[in-house]
């Protein structure tokens, strides 16, 4: 069996079709935002996740540290858990809020991290304490609604 | 009796088109049954890929970029009335990895390889080539259908990767280069919309399936082709027809399953 012309050009249509998916998956996807080198694990309580996803990016002034791994509801306290890996370089001390935020006015939903000034830092499993739900558009409207008639 | 005759016509009809089913199904398994050969001198499977892979790249790489392109612009149109231009990246890169590239990648692979198939099988039928295959004792699916049958699922999904990589190019160049879309914001938010695994590998798995639909259709059409030009000329449209009906119906059922809810 010979070398072919034929060979040539299928193997270049075989390597163009893989990079194709190779640009695809990082270029175009997130495949190269999965690999943080390492990664802890916090969890935090919400009283409402609004439309947060699994994979959702945690952000600390814009920049991502980390991402969302599951969201479950904790039927001890009727709040939503939500459990993300941080990477392993950046540390938060222990009053550190986490808020969820919405990037834009239509924008996906994403947890922001406001470091506070404590000394001591949070370790892996643990828990941010201070917290703020989601802003439910329906929720603010109905207050304005409501305050709007108090005022008259 | 006019009805006991169109009776008739129905109940022939409705049995061919169940028999049909069968012999196409035991076609299909036969197909899978005698692919040893086209594994172990791969050689064949090679010459296949470059006739239907390789020939379909030029249409599918324009198409892409074209396809691309258009989206960019009716994209950035709509998008603007809602002051969020910059989700024009995260548009055309999902349209294009969950639908477009797929589907339109494979009804050009369809119409362009899978015709050319059935006439070339249905041909070698007509001209008694097969059955002079089976004389020499050369079984005719292991060394005819088999290789063209694996050569045109695997070169499916590359195909579609190309489409959907040209396309968002293209819809870079109009977004980007030709609107001003901010070019960062165009890649970011596209890849923090896009996952690999929920986007890009169903879509990979939606052209694979496209691609087996698309190659069984052709080789059967061409290989119970009536053996004469009308014969031929008829199996061809069918391919066309049916391939493309199949994989739009396929992509309903795929989508359904593949993106429902999450």
């Amino acid at each position: 069996m010979e070398r072919t012309t034929l060979d040539l050009w299928v193997g270049a249509f075989v390597v163009a079709g893989l990079a194709a998916l190779v640009v695809l998956a990082l270029k175009v996807g997130n495949l190269s935002t999965y690999n943080v080198s390492e990664s802890y694990e916090l969890q935090a309580h919400f009283t409402n996740v609004g439309g947060l996803k699994p994979t959702a990016s945690v952000r600390s002034s814009g920049v991502l540290v980390g991402r969302v791994t599951s969201i479950v509801l904790d039927t001890e306290r009727y709040e939503a858990k939500v459990t993300m890996s941080i990477d392993k370089r950046y540390q938060f001390p222990k009053d550190t809020f986490a808020n969820i935020l919405t990037s834009g006015l239509l924008g996906e939903q994403y947890i922001g991290l406001m470091p506070g000034g404590d000394d001591v830092m949070l370790k892996s499993g643990d828990e941010f304490k201070k917290t703020q739900s989601a802003v439910v558009l329906e929720d603010l409207i109905g207050k304005f609604f409501t305050s709007s008639v108090d005022a008259k | 009796m006019p009805i006991v005759k169109s009776l008739r016509t129905i109940g022939r009809r409705s049995i061919n088109a169940v028999w049909r089913i069968g012999y196409a199904t035991r076609f299909f398994g036969m197909t899978l049954f005698y692919s040893g050969l086209s594994f172990r001198r791969f050689q064949l499977t090679v010459k296949e890929m470059f006739s239907s892979g390789v020939m379909s790249l030029i249409i599918i790489l324009v198409a892409g970029m074209f396809v691309g392109m258009v989206l960019g612009l009716q994209g950035y149109e709509t998008l603007k009335r809602y002051g969020s231009e910059s989700a024009l990246g995260s548009l055309v890169a999902l349209s294009l990895v969950r639908e477009l590239g797929p589907v339109l990648a494979a009804l050009l692979f369809a119409s362009r390889a899978g015709s050319a198939m059935t006439a070339e099988i249905g041909l070698m039928k007509a001209t008694e080539q097969i059955a002079a295959m089976e004389m020499m004792a050369v079984n005719p699916i292991a060394r005819v259908v088999a290789p063209r049958f694996w050569a045109g699922v695997i070169s499916m999904p590359l195909l579609a990767a190309l489409f959907s990589a040209m396309g968002v190019f293209g819809g870079y160049v109009v977004g980007v280069v030709n609107i001003g879309v901010d070019e960062g914001s165009f890649w970011s938010q596209m890849q923090a919309s896009v996952d690999f695994q929920h986007d890009i590998l169903n879509g990979v798995i939606k052209s694979f399936v496209f691609g087996l639909a698309v190659t069984a259709i052709a080789l059967f059409e061409g290989y119970d082709a009536p053996p004469t030009a009308e014969g031929v000329s008829g199996a061809t449209t069918r391919t066309v027809v049916q391939s493309s009906l199949a994989i739009l119906m396929l992509d309903f059922i795929l989508t359904a399953f593949m993106f429902q809810g999450a």
